[in-house]
Formats: C-alpha cells, structure tokens, sequence
C-alpha cells in the first residue's frame, strides 16, 4: 500500500513548557479536503501551521515527531522551509492581502520564485489564479485597485488566488471563512469544493456544517490529542468515540 | 405626567458640570499656549522688522583723475574719497576727533560699494556724482528712530554734532531706505549693517544634509534589524535599552564625543559641516532608531505572515511588505530629529562651529556655522543692530523648519497614497 500524501507520526509540539499536541498520528490523502474540527485550545490550529512549520516563527514553540509529505521528513535540517512553504501555502483566518494593488497580490508569489519568464506569462498566469479563485469576472477591470479595497470575501478569494498562483501541492487554510458572512462563504466554499481535484487541501473549522460540506475526510481534536479521525460521513453519522459524539451533538466545545 | 427624562435623576447635574468643567480647561490651556506663541512671533516680528530695510547715504565723491586712474580702477583709495566727499559737506569740521565721528557715518563697507559701482559703470569716472552706500549702524538706528534721544548725550550711541549732520543730509534727501537683500546673500560680518545670514543657512543646510544622508540609513538599517531580526536575548535587550537611554543623552555630550573621536582621533577637519553633521547623526539616531522601531511594530504581524507563507524569505517578507507600510512612520520620526538636529548649537559648539565665519562655504569640509550658532553670536554682540538681525535669523530659521517639514510631509503622503 502506497504511502499517505501527508503522514504524521507521533507528532508532539509545545509551546514553552506547555505541551500543545500529544502523539498524533494522521494521515492526509492527496486530493481530498480534510477538515480538522475540534473546540477552542484543541490543538488543531497547531497542527495545522506545523505541516508549513509556520510555528517556526514563534520562538517558544518546540516540534517532536515526524511529519512527512510525500515522502519528505520536513523536520529534517536540511530542508529548506522557504521551499516548504512555496509547496504548502496558507490561506489565514482574517482576510490579508498585501497592501499593494490586486494584481501585484497574486503576482507577488510568481515573482518572488521567478515562476515566469515574461510579463504576459506573468498576467496569463494571475489571470489564471484569479479565474481558479472565481474572482476574474468581479475585478477584472481594476486589477490595479489596491486589495483592501475589496469587500471582505473577494479579499479571502484574492489571498486564495495569490496561494494557488504558485501551484503548491498543499493548501493549509485556518477557519478562512471565519470573518465572512454566510454569502461569500458559501462562495468560499464552493471554491474550495472546486480546488479539490488540483490540490491537497487541509481545513480548520469551527463550523461542523461546513466541515460536513465540503470535506471528505475528518478529524476531530480535543486538548491535544487526536480523538476520532475517519470519512466526513462516519465521523458525523456514526461517531467511534465518545467524545466526538459529544462534540458533534452540541455537548462539548 | 411626569417626566420621563428626569434631569435630576442619576446625579446627572453634577455630571454634566464635570463636563463642562473639562472642555473649559482643555479650551483654557489651548488658548494660553495659543497666546503666547501669537505674544512670541509678534515679538520676534517687530524686532525683525528693521533688519529688512537697510539705510543708504549718498557720498558726493570726487572721481577726477587725480583720485582715480582709468587705467587702474582698483587701485585707487576710495575710502579716502568718500572721507573727502563727507568733509566736502562739512568743511567746517576740522579736529581730529570730530572727522572720525563723520566718517563713522559711512559703514566700512561703503568704500567696496564705492569700488564696485565705478567698476560696473566707468561711466562715473572723471565727474563728482552722488553715490549711495550703506550708512552706518548707529545712523540706521537713529533715522528708524531707534535711539532715545531725551537721554543724556554720554549715554546714547550718537551724539548730538552728529544728529545736527545727518538731519541736515536728510533734509538734503540724500539718506534713504531700501529693501535689505544682503541680508540674505551676505555672510557675517562685523558689522551690523552689512551682517548677512547666508552663511551660517548654507553651513546649516550642509550640516543636516550630511546628519540626514548618516542616520536615515543606518537609522532605519538598525531598527529594522532590531525589530524584524535580531533573537530576543539579553544582547538584544542591553542594545534596547542603551538605545533609549542615549535618546536622552543632553546633546552636548555628543559635542564632546565628536571632539574627542571625530576631531581628536580622526583629524576630520575642525568647524566643518561634515563633523557638524556627524555629530548631530550621533543625536539623531537614536530618535530615527525609536520612531521606526515603533512604526516597525504597528505593521499588522498578517502581513508578514501572508509573505512568509507563499514562500518568501524573511528579508523578501520584511523589505517588500512590512517597510513600505512602515516608511511613512519612519520619515515622521526622521522629521522629529532633524528638527532638533537643526535647532542645536550646543554640540556645535564643541566641535568649533562658533567660528565668526565670513565667506559661504562651499563644500562641507570649509569651516562653517549653524543658524542656531549664529544667533547665539548676534544675540551675543555689544552692536544694539545686531539685536534686530537675532530677530531676523531667528525668522529664517523657523521658516527652514517649516519648509524642511513640509518637504518631509509632502513626501510621507506621497508613500502613503500607495494603498
């Protein structure tokens, strides 16, 4: 049997003398949306920026475990983290888009990587991003508008386009859809529900509905650890733990 | 009925008056300080307003060829001319003494102007025309009527013999004003007539030039890497520390620096705006330093991420997100220090920029002074004139703030229009 695209085995990380993950063992397959519920404080967010090793940033925070993607240990010294994370892009919570026009926000990626070598590949490419995030239509006229001129759920698609625009293999989102009302995200949603046939996708989220929608596979975290992890449908219909029926029933969060 | 909205209800009377008391006070304060500053530009206005007009004299002065030779117009002495052209209105005048005192109503000056004007114009020579040039401190301070003359003759700079001379010239309509344009393109002199501001303006505008181009820089360099880079430990945290405290370091303790290191040990030339501006980098830094740290620190951390997340490195991230939101922050506190860089004589003082400085310097390793500095000097002198020209070079030094300032302001919107 093949290896999972994205394999955790015994992940453990702290914050300071705090442990925040104990031993999670997950497996993300390629292609699919996996979601990771969980109340407040679970850990999910913090496993979530351990995949971009996002959690390099704050210096308090220690990583134990192994954690491979394809194959690759991304702990190991010799990996590049700026390399990682042109693989395994992010879209955050609140909308953050450069301060600097539309087009410049999804462009950004290409350059910095030298993905292009010209400027019509360069405004095929973004075009492309943009379609892909289906905000083409809404903006195409004033790509030189600055990108915090748009409303909060274009904002979300265009961090989204300027992700998918350097074509990583892995799209980490944290609750995207948590600061915008429920039109765009349903729009958001849909979206993600397209992307799924080009990327891995890995999704934290509040909302149970919205892991029920869009996602495949789920997994639900409680202080820390790893309770239940299984297909959208199990998980939500017919729950092996406790503890997750608890959650998904409205008992605990 | 009763009443719905009861004002006595909530102890809201007393409220109300706690509010009102507040606005007051705040309205009162404004307005003191208000006042005072009107009470400080009027004061400085009117004692300016007689360094704007400089006083002229008309010399009849013999240009015959005795007195001038056409083939060596430099040559000739035309002090000693105009000396002639004064006694000619007054032969009466004989003791030594007393042809001192005519004399003295021309400034020494007035043989240049005497000089140049037969140069440009050798028309003049051979006739007796009238020529005006500059009259003397005292004789401007008596025709504006800046002399008491109630008080006792031993007691005020012009004596009565004179008074009786110059209003019989006046009366003769040979004394005039005229706009005092040397004011602006002269250097200093000693002389209060013809004592003018350019050189210590272009020593100062060298001097920040040279303070500006230092600690922008290196300014920004080291709060970006103090704020972006540098691990938090305790090295860190001693260079923070020392940072803030030499913010509060009195400026003359870096005047005393740059004479030890920058005049002492590098043998930088002594009086220059290079070392001047040097110095005031030394005092500037830490001000630019600050106020950028801060500006630094108020970028959302967001943006930063977003960078960092599709895969730029740290530099990338900080250079082409995080500064352009924060350059505007910065220029505000590079404004702070310059102006304090401009309106400081003390470390100036140490480093030999008090010289008496006559010529405009040309380059920024020529001695110089400071605008600052130069009003310290006039406001310094025994002249009763050079009171007037205080008030003056005090006038161009708030008008090269408010300029430099708007310059910097212009700017910073200019970066900030782009989104």
């Amino acid at each position: 049997m093949n290896d999972p695209f994205i394999m955790a085995r015994s992940v453990n990380v702290f914050y300071g003398d705090k442990q925040a993950l104990f031993d999670v063992d997950l497996d993300i397959e390629e292609k699919r949306v996996t979601a990771l519920i969980g109340p407040s404080g679970c850990g999910k967010s913090t496993f979530l920026r351990a995949i971009n090793r996002m959690n390099d940033l704050i210096p308090i925070c220690r990583f134990a475990g192994s954690l491979k993607i394809s194959g690759h240990e991304i702990y190991d010294p010799d990996v590049d983290v700026v390399a990682l994370r042109a693989q395994v892009g992010m879209v955050f919570q609140k909308p953050n888009p450069f301060p600097k026009s539309i087009f410049e926000n999804v462009a950004y990626g290409l350059k910095i990587h030298k993905m292009t070598s010209s400027k019509t590949e360069l405004a095929d490419r973004v075009e492309w991003s943009l379609k892909s995030a289906g905000l083409w239509d809404e903006i195409a006229d004033r790509l030189d508008e600055p990108g915090n001129s748009l409303s909060g759920g274009q904002q979300q698609r265009l961090c989204i386009a300027r992700t998918i625009a350097v074509e990583p293999k892995v799209i980490l989102m944290d609750e995207p859809c948590s600061a915008l009302d429920p039109i765009a995200t349903a729009v958001v949603e849909d979206l993600i529900d397209g992307l799924r046939k080009d990327f891995t996708i890995v999704i934290v989220t509040h909302s149970m509905q919205q892991a029920a929608r869009i996602s495949q596979r789920t997994a639900f975290f409680h202080l820390g650890n790893l309770v239940e992890v299984g297909d959208t449908k199990t998980v939500f219909t017919n729950p092996q733990e406790e503890r997750t029926q608890n959650y998904i029933t409205g008992r605990i969060g | 009925m009763t009443d719905f909205i009861d004002k006595a209800g909530f102890g809201l009377k007393a409220r109300h008056r706690a509010e009102k008391r507040f606005q007051w006070t705040g309205r009162l304060a404004i307005l003191i300080s208000l006042a005072f500053l009107a009470w400080m530009v009027v004061t400085i206005m009117i004692g300016a307003s007689g360094a704007v007009r400089l006083v002229q004299i008309a010399v009849p002065v013999d240009l015959s060829v005795e007195n001038v030779d056409p083939d060596d117009i430099a040559g000739a002495g035309y002090g000693a001319i105009i000396k002639q052209g004064l006694r000619a209105q007054f032969p009466e005048v004989s003791k030594r003494a007393e042809k001192k005192r005519l004399y003295n109503l021309v400034s020494p000056e007035g043989s240049f102007e005497l000089e140049r004007q037969v140069l440009s114009d050798p028309t003049l020579l051979g006739g007796t025309p009238l020529v005006w040039v500059t009259a003397s401190d005292d004789l401007s301070l008596y025709v504006r009527g800046k002399i008491n003359t109630d008080l006792p003759e031993d007691q005020r700079q012009i004596s009565d013999q004179e008074i009786a001379w110059v209003d019989q010239i006046q009366d003769q309509g040979r004394i005039r004003n005229v706009a005092n344009w040397g004011f602006l393109t002269n250097g200093d002199s000693r002389e209060p007539e013809i004592a003018g501001i350019l050189a210590a303006f272009v020593g100062s505008a060298l001097s920040l030039s040279v303070c500006f181009l230092l600690s922008f820089p290196v300014g920004i360099a080291a709060a970006t890497y103090l704020e972006e880079f540098a691990p938090a430990n305790r090295v860190s945290d001693v260079i923070e520390v020392n940072i803030n405290n030499l913010a509060a370091v009195p400026s003359i303790v870096f005047g005393l620096l740059g004479l030890s290191i920058f005049l002492g040990y590098f043998g930088l030339p002594r009086s220059s705006p290079l070392v001047g501006g040097m110095v005031l980098s030394l005092m500037t830094l830490p001000t630019i330093i600050i106020a950028s740290r801060a500006s630094l620190k108020s970028v959302p951390p967001s943006i930063k991420e977003a960078a960092l997340a599709i895969g730029a490195t740290p530099v990338q991230a900080v250079f082409h997100h995080v500064f352009p939101v924060a350059l505007p922050g910065m220029m505000t506190g590079a404004i702070v220090g310059m102006a304090r860089a401009l309106g400081d004589t003390a470390p100036l003082l140490m480093i030999g920029m008090v010289a008496f400085i006559v010529d405009v310097p040309r380059s920024i390793l020529e001695p110089a002074t400071a605008l600052p500095v130069q009003i310290f000097l006039w406001a310094d002198s025994p002249e009763r004139a050079f009171s007037e020209k205080t008030s003056a070079a005090i006038i161009v030094l708030l008008v090269f703030l408010v300029a430099m300032n708007m310059v910097a302001i212009l700017l910073r919107r200019k970066l900030e229009q782009r989104f």
